[in-house]
């Protein structure tokens, strides 16, 4: 199974604005809680969410616990060229996950 | 004579006890006013912040506190000469007081951004926005929680 949901238009015009939103499979584990046996639950949480297009980052959010596990963003871009929108998720010892998918821009 | 009825059953209390004990012995102590305040000065680098402009879009009711959909602009243009460089989200009375930091660009067209937040009870969000001219402006809103993030399985 994937670990993200990507939702970005296949085909847009130039200079049309548009909608990027971005779902990742993560617990965004706080710290905080604990386990059935009692046990503290180690933090773990994606702490960088950034969206690369057309040779330069669109997008960047840092994220703290009070993001909700399956981290959404949702976020806005102009339309430039046709190609690959890459979108990279970073835990906080560094790991990160990439996703890509590509937009046609006519015009 | 018969007993009368029981008024919470079993799982209701336990996952309330499983709530408080979780917030009285394994998280810190929540933030505060004061706490939010601090994280608001540390983002703006202690630059004043004018109240305006910026606009939290949230149910004030949130039935759910363990994901709540808040979205967030700022009315002002996004052009390469004026725009919204960056939206930071606090709130009052989560651990942490920092919820996010987004960084935003002429080209992001618009600067609205949506996500999904946990709220662990009743209280304050605060968003704060820097534009390109290094002015900071804010909006805040009151949010009332039935179900908190704290109650989460």
């Amino acid at each position: 199974m994937a670990k993200a949901l990507l939702k970005v238009p296949k085909t847009a015009r130039k200079g049309e604005i548009i909608t990027l939103s971005a779902l990742f499979s993560h617990p965004m584990e706080t710290g905080h809680r604990r386990d059935a046996e009692g046990q503290a639950v180690p933090r773990d949480i994606i702490a960088l969410f950034t969206c690369q297009y057309d040779g330069m980052e669109i997008f960047r959010a840092e994220l703290h616990p009070a993001i909700s596990a399956y981290p959404m963003m949702q976020f806005t871009t102009v339309a430039t060229v046709s190609g690959p929108i890459t979108f990279t998720w970073t835990d906080e010892v560094g790991k990160s996950w990439k996703e890509t998918t590509d937009i046609t821009v006519a015009g | 004579m018969t007993k009368p009825p029981l008024l919470l059953d079993r799982r209701c209390v336990l996952v309330t006890l499983a709530g408080t004990a979780m917030f009285a012995s394994v998280g810190p102590a929540r933030a505060e006013t004061a706490d939010m305040e601090a994280a608001i000065k540390a983002f703006t680098k202690g630059a004043p912040v004018t109240r305006g402009k910026v606009k939290i879009d949230i149910s004030p009711l949130v039935e759910n506190g363990n994901s709540a959909s808040i979205g967030v602009f700022v009315d002002h243009p996004q052009t390469a000469q004026a725009f919204v460089r960056k939206i930071a989200l606090f709130n009052e009375k989560n651990p942490q007081p920092e919820v996010a930091v987004f960084h935003l660009n002429p080209r992001s067209g618009t600067s609205r951004v949506d996500t999904r937040i946990r709220l662990a009870t009743t209280q304050q969000l605060a968003a704060v926005a820097e534009l390109s001219d290094g002015t900071y402006w804010s909006d805040s809103q009151e949010v009332i929680i039935t179900i908190a993030a704290c109650l989460e399985e």
